[in-house]
C-alpha cells in the first residue's frame, strides 16, 4: 500500500518534467474506445488512456464531454461501439458489471432506501456469499473508515447528504475492488462540505491504496485531488497530465481556458527558432515566447498568459520597462487579490491578477483606473497554443 | 424594572400571540369543517345510515311474509356456520385470491414494460389498458359468455383445428368466473404497479449490479421491495371487488359457482330473508375490512 502511494507522490513532484512512471502496473486501459449511441450521438471518440495502480485519476470536462460515458464503459453499464476496455490487463468485452473487479460511487449515491446503512454496505458481500460473521466485521471496518460507526441501523433518509455520501463510499470500498469509479460524487453537496470531502476522499484513497477514477466538471476539484487528469471535450481526450502540467503547460486553447483563466492574445511570428519565437502582439509589442516546435515567420498564433503570472508596474516606476504598455481600464477588488483589466491596444485588453500583499508595489493600495502601466512576465509564463 | 415595563412583559408573556394562535386554530377548524363537510354529509346519509340499518336488520327475525320482524337474535350469524354457507365464503375468498394472484403475475411484467417504454409510447399503452372500460361491463361479460359457450368461438376453433372432438365445458365453471374477474380487474392491478415502477429510480438497479447482483437478486431484493406499495395497492383493488363480485359469478358461473354476493342477492330478492342477507353482508364487510387492515399493516412495516 505504502510504496504505491510513494510512487504517486513522486509522479506528482516530478510535475513539470512530465515523466510518467514506467514500471507501475496498469489497472485500467482504454484502447481507441468509441461510443456511439443509438441516436447517432458520438459520446466518446477514440479515447485511449492508461490508468496506473493506486493512482487518483480524474476525467475532467464540461457536461456532455463524454466523461461519464467513459466511466460507465469501465464499470460495464455501457459497452464500447469500437475499441477495448482492459481491467488488470484483461479484455472486458461485454463482461457485465457484476463480474468486474470495480465498484462505482454514483452521482446521487443510489443508496437502497429500504435498507439500513448496515444492509446497504453489506449488500455486495452478501451477493458474493461471504460468511455472516466476516460480513459483520468488514462492514464495521468500512463504516469506521468513513467515520460512520454507530450509524448501522439508520436508514439513508435519516442521514445528511455528507453522511449518505460516506455510506456510498463504504458500500463500494467494502468489496475491496481493484478500481473505484466515482461519478461526480460531491456534486450534490454544498461548497464547504465539498471542500472537506475533497480532502477526506484524497486521504481515504491514500489509506486504502485503491485506484480511483474520478469524474468531475469542477477543475478546482480535479486539481486538488488528482495525481493525473485527463481533460475531455466533445468526446475526446485533449490532454493527460499531472495537475501542474495541465495548469502550467496547457496543450490547447480549450484546456487553457477550461482550467483556470487565461489571456489569449493573437499575434504574428516575427522570428523563430526551434525552441522559441518572437511574436508581435497587438501589432506593437514584440515578445519572446518559448515554442515546442519550429514556427514559420508570418504565421498567426495565439499566445496564452495566465492573469496571475503578469506583473503590473506603474509607468513612472524606475523599473517600468515592461513587455507591454497600457492603461488600467477596470479594477476589481476580491479580497485576497485585485483584478486589473489593462487595455494595451484598441482591440486587446489583458486581465491581471495581483495578490494584495503589502510587499508588492501594486498591492496594498489599489492603482486607480486610467493609470498608465507596463506589464511583464517571465518568458516561460507565456505559451503558444494551437487552436 | 418599572411598573409599566412589568405590565408590558406580562402582557407579552400570556399575551397577544397566544390569542392570535387561538384565533388561527379556530379559523383552521372552520376551514376543515367547510372542506370536509359536504363529503362527510354524503357519507353520513348514504353510507353510514344505511349501514346502520342493515346492521340492525342482521339481528332481526324474518316475518311470515318476508318482512323484518324486530326481535333481537344472533340466529342469522349462527346460521352462517352451516357448511353450506362456509363453503360459499371459502369459494369466494379462494376465487378472489386466485384472481389477485393471476392479475399480479400478468400485471407486474406488463406494468414494467409500460413504465420502461419510451415516454412518448407510455400514454398510448396506458390508454390501451383502459380501453375495455369504454364498454359496459355487462356487455363485456356477455361477450365472454359467447366466447366460452359450447358452440362458442373457442370451442368451434378448437374443433375446427381438430384438437378436440367434443366441446369443452368452460362456461359455468370456476375457470370462467376467474377468467371474467381477471379480465375485469386487471387494469386495477396494472395501474398502481405502473405508478410505482415509474417512480422507481433505476440507478438503484445499476448500483445493485455494480455490487454483484444478478437479475434475480435485483428483482427480489431491490425492484420488488421498492415497488411493493404498488403491488399491495393493486392487490387490494383487485381482491376487494373480486371477493364481493356479483355480475361475473352470476353470468359466467350460471348459478353453479355461487359467491357471497350471489348468496346475498338470493336472500334479499328470492328467499326474502332480509335479516340473514344483512348478516352475510356484514361478514363480507368484515372480510374486506380485514384485507384492508392487512394492507395498511404491511404498508406500515415496509414503509420506505
Amino acid at each position: 500500500m505504502t510504496p504505491t502511494f510513494l510512487a504517486t507522490e513522486t509522479a506528482c513532484a516530478s510535475g513539470m518534467g512530465g515523466t510518467e512512471p514506467l514500471e507501475r502496473p496498469i489497472d485500467v486501459e482504454l484502447l481507441d474506445v468509441t461510443k456511439v449511441f443509438e441516436n447517432g450521438v458520438v459520446a466518446v471518440d477514440r479515447v485511449s488512456l492508461q490508468i496506473y495502480r493506486g493512482e487518483f485519476f480524474s476525467l475532467l470536462g464540461p457536461s456532455g464531454c463524454g466523461k461519464t460515458t467513459t466511466l460507465r464503459m469501465i464499470a460495464g453499464f455501457e459497452h464500447p461501439s469500437a475499441g477495448e476496455v482492459l481491467i488488470e490487463g484483461r479484455r472486458m468485452g461485454h463482461t457485465p458489471p457484476f463480474r468486474r473487479n470495480v465498484n462505482t460511487v454514483f452521482q446521487n449515491y443510489a443508496l437502497f432506501p429500504h435498507m439500513t446503512v448496515f444492509d446497504n454496505v453489506a449488500f455486495g458481500l452478501r451477493m458474493k456469499g461471504i460468511p455472516r460473521d466476516e460480513i459483520a466485521r468488514r462492514v464495521r471496518e468500512a463504516l469506521h473508515l468513513v467515520r460512520l460507526s454507530g450509524m448501522e441501523e439508520r436508514y439513508p433518509r435519516q442521514l445528511s447528504g455528507g453522511q449518505q455520501q460516506r455510506v456510498a463510499l463504504a458500500r463500494a470500498l467494502v468489496n475491496r475492488p481493484r478500481v473505484l469509479l466515482l461519478d461526480e460524487p460531491l456534486g450534490a453537496l454544498d461548497l464547504k462540505l465539498r471542500k472537506e470531502m475533497q480532502l477526506e476522499l484524497k486521504h481515504l484513497q491514500m489509506t486504502v491504496g485503491i485506484t480511483f477514477i474520478y469524474v468531475t466538471h469542477d477543475q478546482e476539484e480535479a486539481l486538488t485531488m488528482s495525481d493525473r487528469i485527463a481533460v475531455m471535450n466533445a468526446g475526446r481526450v485533449l490532454q493527460v497530465g499531472t495537475p501542474m502540467e495541465i495548469y502550467e503547460r496547457p496543450a490547447s486553447r480549450f484546456v487553457a481556458d477550461f482550467i483556470g483563466e487565461s489571456n489569449f492574445l493573437r499575434g504574428t511570428v516575427q522570428a523563430a527558432s526551434p525552441a522559441a519565437a518572437t511574436v508581435l502582439l497587438a501589432d506593437r509589442f514584440p515578445i519572446e515566447v518559448p515554442a515546442d516546435r519550429q514556427l514559420t515567420v508570418g504565421q498567426e498564433v495565439t499566445v496564452a498568459v495566465r492573469p496571475e503570472k503578469i506583473r503590473l508596474v506603474p509607468v513612472e516606476a524606475p523599473e517600468a520597462n515592461g513587455l507591454l504598455h497600457g492603461r488600467i481600464e477596470e479594477v476589481i477588488y476580491i479580497g485576497t487579490d485585485t483584478f486589473y483589466v489593462v487595455r494595451v491596444s484598441d482591440d486587446t485588453a489583458l486581465r491581471v491578477r495581483s495578490q494584495n500583499d503589502r510587499n508588492r508595489l501594486d498591492g496594498g493600495l489599489l492603482l486607480p483606473i486610467g493609470t498608465p502601466v507596463s506589464l511583464t512576465w517571465a518568458t516561460d509564463a507565456a505559451r503558444i497554443l494551437t487552436e | 424594572m418599572s411598573t409599566v415595563d412589568r405590565v408590558r412583559v406580562q402582557e407579552r408573556s400570556l399575551g397577544w400571540h397566544e390569542r392570535a394562535n387561538e384565533r388561527i386554530r379556530q379559523s383552521e377548524r372552520l376551514r376543515a369543517l367547510l372542506l370536509a363537510g359536504p363529503g362527510g354529509l354524503w357519507l353520513l346519509l348514504f353510507f353510514l345510515l344505511p349501514t346502520a340499518i342493515v346492521f340492525a336488520y342482521s339481528f332481526a327475525h324474518r316475518g311470515p311474509y318476508g318482512a323484518v320482524a324486530w326481535a333481537f337474535t344472533l340466529e342469522n350469524y349462527a346460521r352462517l356456520f352451516d357448511w353450506l354457507y362456509i363453503r360459499v365464503f371459502l369459494v369466494s375468498v379462494w376465487l378472489a385470491l386466485l384472481t389477485t394472484l393471476i392479475c399480479l403475475v400478468i400485471g407486474y411484467p406488463f406494468a414494467f414494460v409500460i413504465a420502461r417504454s419510451p415516454r412518448r409510447w407510455r400514454n398510448a399503452l396506458l390508454v390501451l389498458v383502459l380501453i375495455p372500460f369504454w364498454t359496459n361491463f355487462l356487455v363485456r361479460t356477455y361477450a365472454i359468455m359467447l366466447l366460452l359457450r359450447a358452440d362458442g368461438l373457442i370451442n368451434n376453433a378448437l374443433q375446427w383445428l381438430g384438437l378436440i372432438d367434443r366441446p369443452l365445458s368452460m362456461l359455468f365453471t370456476p375457470f370462467a368466473v376467474v377468467l371474467g374477474l381477471v379480465y375485469g380487474y386487471l387494469p386495477f392491478m396494472i395501474l398502481p404497479i405502473y405508478a410505482s415502477i415509474e417512480k422507481f429510480d433505476f440507478t438503484l438497479v445499476e448500483a445493485a449490479q455494480d455490487l454483484g447482483a444478478n437479475a434475480w437478486h435485483v428483482f427480489w431484493r431491490i425492484l420488488l421491495p421498492l415497488t411493493l406499495p404498488g403491488v399491495l395497492a393493486g392487490s387490494i383493488l383487485v381482491f376487494i371487488p373480486s371477493v364481493g363480485a356479483f355480475v361475473t359469478p352470476d353470468l359466467l358461473g350460471g348459478g353453479k359457482v355461487v359467491m357471497i354476493a350471489n348468496l346475498i342477492n338470493q336472500q334479499f330478492l328470492t328467499v326474502r330473508h332480509w335479516p340473514f342477507g344483512s348478516a352475510i353482508s356484514f361478514v363480507l364487510m368484515a372480510i374486506v375490512l380485514a384485507a384492508t387492515m392487512l394492507y395498511f399493516r404491511i404498508g406500515e412495516t415496509r414503509r420506505i
